[in-house]
């Protein structure tokens, strides 16, 4: 820090470091080149001198003592302070607002448990994309319609089944599927 | 400050005791307004005490509290929420009142002299305190009459340690010259010697 620079150099310094120096704080290297440019530099050894002087005119500041009522008025006004709400203040103990908080935390959970069971009337609102294959189960779930007979004879594959006694087809209509 | 977290009052208590002092005085030095230092300081306990659950021991005690103390004290000579009034230590204020709020000097010298240049001594000192800008002066004060490290100090004030050192060589710099007439003959000599280019003895 305080290597072959001029000065002035020298004496900025010094400055960053004085009052790390005067208070006994300043690191031993630092202490002693402090030392060494005071030697040598008059301003820089009166300014020393002065901030050691000021400090010595602050020891002399008297303490102003805190009036009587001091401790009284902030007791006072703690007293007046509203007392702290938490939201589980209306609980009367600790064990009943930690089952009430889990209490919540699982409603919340279930009710928005896995859509996975219930697609259909979860996304009621939303396009249904069928995946693959879902057409097929489509007949399958509304049995309701498979078992109602008129529904299903105008299904033109059911043509093909044996079904009640039936004339000999004619000679000359094609049979149509 | 633990203790007083887990609901100890008696802590809070010696916290109180403890503390008192030092944060009127620090703040009546911030402030120059007796009764408003002591508002102030009543503020911090407050504060303190409504905060005790959240008590996190991240940082001293001393730091916390002073950091709230010095905030508080910024904002009041900001806003400027008093009067900035001078404070003659002679002067009584308006007749009716009981006991005139004179600044109460230690007794430590029975001379009737001595003792009134010692209040016009400390009367000077606490003017050129209070003439430098509100946060110079909050670092001489914690340098030099609360004795918290640089880096303490550097925290309350929310500044690099390095920024710290360069208000405290501000503001001693300007106090040096404010109370010229307080430090030593010799030293002033010597200070005049060298503005004239002369080598001091």
């Amino acid at each position: 820090m305080f290597g072959k620079e001029s000065s002035e150099k020298n004496c900025s310094a010094v400055e960053s470091v004085l009052i790390e120096y005067l208070d006994g704080r300043a690191e031993p290297a630092d202490r002693h080149a402090v030392e060494e440019h005071l030697k040598a530099c008059a301003s820089c050894r009166v300014r020393a001198e002065e901030f050691r002087s000021v400090w010595g005119a602050l020891d002399d500041l008297p303490e102003i003592i805190p009036s009587p009522s001091f401790d009284a008025a902030l007791h006072a006004r703690i007293a007046a302070e509203p007392a702290p709400r938490r939201f589980w203040s209306f609980l009367p103990s600790p064990r009943l607002a930690f089952a009430f908080t889990a209490l919540v935390v699982l409603s919340v959970w279930f009710s928005s448990g896995p859509r996975v069971m219930h697609p259909k009337v979860a996304q009621q609102d939303q396009p249904v994309v069928e995946a693959p294959g879902d057409s097929d189960f489509g007949m399958i779930r509304d049995l309701s319609v498979l078992e109602n007979y008129d529904v299903v004879s105008k299904f033109d594959a059911l043509s093909e089944l044996p079904g009640p006694a039936t004339a000999p087809a004619k000679e000359g209509t094609v049979e149509t599927r | 400050m633990l203790d007083v977290k887990a609901g100890d009052e008696a802590s809070f208590e010696l916290l109180l005791r403890k503390y008192r002092s030092p944060l009127v005085n620090f703040l009546y030095r911030m402030v120059r307004d007796r009764a408003h230092a002591e508002d102030l300081a009543q503020e911090v306990f407050l504060r303190v005490y409504r905060a005790r659950q959240e008590y996190a021991p991240s940082a001293k005690f001393t730091t916390w509290m002073f950091r709230i103390a010095t905030n508080l004290a910024l904002n009041s000579v900001r806003d400027n929420r008093h009067r900035q009034m001078e404070i003659s230590m002679d002067q009584p204020v308006e007749s009716g009142e009981e006991n005139p709020r004179v600044m109460e000097v230690p007794d430590r010298a029975p001379n009737v002299e001595q003792d009134l240049v010692a209040r016009s001594r400390a009367e000077q000192i606490m003017k050129a305190i209070h003439a430098l800008p509100e946060k110079q002066r909050a670092a001489v004060l914690l340098h030099k009459y609360q004795e918290l490290d640089y880096g303490e100090i550097a925290r309350v004030l929310q500044c690099s340690e390095s920024a710290l050192k360069s208000l405290l060589f501000r503001a001693y710099e300007t106090l040096r010259a404010d109370l010229a007439p307080l430090v030593s003959p010799t030293v002033r000599m010597q200070r005049v010697q060298v503005e004239r280019g002369e080598q001091p003895a």
